[in-house]
């Protein structure tokens, strides 16, 4: 996977709590393998019945249109386990998502697609969310995961360099950077698993039946 | 024994994942061996595509079990073709699990259904093992007392390539259910009356373990609809200790194990729960006896109430973050806050999903159905969980009782919970549905969901609308 070291961006927000990923994206979008997700984020309030963009919603206004961050509560992406949520936000441009929390699917499948899913405190969210919604110009922001920090990189503003923490574990920061493929790191083990599953087979024989795994087949 | 070499007392959960733990990781995290892998054709296709791509191949196909359920069309006597828009990605799954040697449950078998159903009919899903799908509903197993692991398709691909996952160990919570559950109550009433205390994040980075007098005496399919709903509190992983019941209901399964090789497994089986003195993370303790049949009213699963309850005023909220939520799930649904849920006009009935569509379910249902109709306006469906759901229900007569009273008797698959194939609830459209998700938009462009148990869900089809706790009897208690 092609490594990661910052996001450069807009910041949009969508104050919202338990943002779901049937929101972010709905299953119109999920009958076929190849559909555009980018145009699918949060299909069901960016478009209208008749497939026309609602103005009032955040990713249809400039600067929006091209945010690199995205601010939410706490609890994003809970329910469907679906990654094209990750993938949606990612083919959007999105490259970093900034809340308090997140639901562990979600959180997981994030890392898998070099989407930045930083964990931030109340405190941060409340000030973050406050400069995006008294600059609705857009304010410009530095996510760098050398520092664990996200700045305000527009240096025409006041706030210029100004600087909030968020969290991820350092080992996903560093495999981040990296650009690890979590398959081949796990393939360093290839021996331990086959061991696994022998003894596991002969403790356990009951468990990985003739019917299933025999000459059966 | 004396004190000393007392093992210390250990969680279910405990014991269970380190039966299955292969190695600690460098990071932190565990990886471990992934006994049961089911696929859905809705995550599948793009783990396949990257597998191609980066020349691996299936460690362990025979492990891994396909089966078509999201996208197919529902009409009785469907094919693969029977939904235009679904054909890609059930040929796309047909087609990878033939070249990787994986067993493939299309809609022309006999035994295809929801993944979620036919784990445990078939006996792939067993008490004590470790099963992942690229479904969040995959807890659902553990009415089995088998982990079950919802996955991205990053993870269905690394389970494809590895037969493992690479995963932080959750932390361990157990929810103990006591007082006695009145008559005519089910698994779902119990699951959303939990939602509803502790929340849609209240169980986010546990495994939850559910326990006590009230579990131990439910039915083998009630825990399977109970622990399904697990990711609807916020958890991977939810689950009950197997009893004899569960080992009764895996003899003869198709991919149980047979003769000596059972024998064994019920002695393992046997020694499958929390140790006397295990130490939980956290504990909750529900008293049962204050439950009564639950709906819905909002756009998350934990906005639920009694039938006989009420649309909360999120002028009461003090959190403000909480109560703008509550006001825009007051304007999602068209409903006023204060207003009674009983009497509320409904367009749409649906009896089915991953949650809801085993026999027990259908047989409840019809209890409450036999003899009378739908209300006019109304469309209500049946669609059974798996095929094999179907023909034993056709064997009861179930199908009867269901058509004479207006609804439509469909064949296996997700249908109007996901609402990703053709089934779908128009826009605008009020639809109570034995499903796991209310969210907005969630069952059609614009729909409105109330979710709640099948025997609400019967009544509510035979009177077009919500019906009041009152209205929940059987045919015989009524003339009473």
């Amino acid at each position: 996977m092609s490594a990661v070291e910052r996001v450069d961006g807009v910041m949009a927000l969508i104050p919202r709590c338990d943002i779901n990923t049937d929101a972010i994206i709905p299953s119109s979008w999920l009958r076929t393998a190849s559909a555009d997700l980018g145009q699918g984020l949060f299909g069901g309030e960016r478009y209208d019945a008749l497939g026309q963009e609602v103005p009032g919603f955040i990713l249809n206004q400039q600067p929006y249109r091209h945010a690199k961050v995205l601010l939410a509560d706490e609890n994003f992406g809970c329910g469907s386990s679906r990654e094209a949520a990750v993938w949606a936000l990612v083919q959007f441009g999105i490259g970093c998502v900034l809340a308090p929390s997140f639901a562990d699917i979600f959180y997981e499948n994030a890392f898998r697609n070099n989407l930045v899913a930083g964990i931030i405190d109340v405190e941060t969210y409340q000030e973050l969310k406050t400069l995006v919604e008294t600059h609705s110009e857009g304010m410009a922001f530095r996510v760098d995961l050398h520092t664990l920090t996200v700045s305000v990189s527009d240096a025409n503003n006041s706030l210029h360099n100004r600087s909030w923490s968020f969290q991820m574990p350092a080992s996903r920061v560093q495999a981040m950077i990296r650009g690890d493929d979590e398959i081949t790191t796990t393939l360093h083990h290839q021996e331990d698993i086959s061991d696994f599953y022998k003894m596991a087979s002969s403790e356990k024989p009951w468990l990985f039946p003739e019917d299933l795994v025999g000459l059966k087949r | 024994m004396s004190e000393t070499h007392a093992k210390p007392a250990q969680t279910l959960f405990d014991k269970i994942w380190n039966a299955h733990l292969i190695r600690h990781l460098d990071d932190g995290r565990d990886l471990v061996f992934v006994d049961r892998h089911v696929l859905q054709e809705t995550t599948c296709a793009q783990a396949f595509r990257k597998l191609r791509a980066s020349g691996r191949t299936v460690l362990y196909p025979d492990l891994t079990i396909a089966t078509q359920d999201h996208i197919v069309s529902t009409k009785p006597g469907r094919t693969e073709d029977s939904n235009p828009t679904g054909r890609e990605l059930m040929q796309l799954m047909r087609s990878n699990a033939m070249s990787s040697g994986i067993r493939h449950y299309g809609v022309d078998h006999p035994s295809q259904g929801i993944v979620h159903v036919i784990a445990p009919e078939l006996g792939l899903a067993l008490p004590g093992s470790l099963l992942a799908c690229g479904d969040s509903h995959t807890s659902t197993v553990g009415g089995l007392g088998c982990l079950g692991i919802g996955v991205g398709t990053s993870e269905v691909e690394h389970v494809l390539a590895t037969q493992t996952l690479a995963l932080s160990k959750p932390k361990s919570m157990r929810i103990v259910y006591h007082g006695t559950l009145q008559a005519g109550l089910t698994a779902k009433d119990l699951i959303l009356h939990t939602i509803g205390q502790i929340g849609v994040a209240g169980g986010r980075g546990y495994a939850v373990e559910y326990a006590g007098p009230v579990i131990e005496a439910l039915g083998v399919e009630a825990r399977l609809t109970l622990c399904n709903m697990s990711i609807e509190l916020g958890a991977r992983l939810g689950f009950i200790a197997p009893d004899e019941q569960v080992l009764t209901y895996l003899q003869g399964r198709e991919f149980s194990p047979k003769g000596n090789a059972f024998t064994q497994a019920c002695a393992y089986w046997r020694q499958l729960r929390s140790d006397t003195g295990a130490v939980f993370d956290k504990e909750v303790q529900i008293d049962c006896s204050l439950i009564s049949h639950q709906v819905s009213w909002g756009t998350t699963p934990e906005d639920v109430v009694s039938v006989d309850g009420i649309v909360p005023d999120p002028a009461t909220v003090e959190e403000p973050a909480r109560r703008e939520r509550l006001t825009q799930a007051i304007t999602y649904m068209d409903l006023q806050a204060g207003q009674k849920l009983a009497g509320l006009p409904i367009n749409v009935a649906f009896i089915g999903s991953c949650t809801n569509s085993r026999l027990s379910d259908l047989k409840l249902a019809a209890e409450l159905v036999r003899g009378r109709h739908v209300a006019s306006d109304v469309r209500a469906l049946v669609v059974p969980g798996s095929m094999s759901v179907k023909r034993e229900a056709e064997a009861l007569g179930l199908d009867v009782i269901f058509r004479d009273a207006g609804f439509e008797w469909r064949d296996a698959g997700c249908s109007m919970c996901v609402s990703i194939n053709e089934d779908v609830v128009p826009p605008g459209a009020r639809c109570i549905a034995t499903t796991n998700r209310n969210f907005e938009n969630r069952q059609g462009p614009k729909s409105r969901t109330h979710i709640a148990s099948p025997a609400v869900v019967a009544v509510a089809a035979l009177n077009g609308c919500i019906p009041d706790s009152a209205m929940i009897q059987p045919e015989a208690e009524r003339s009473r």
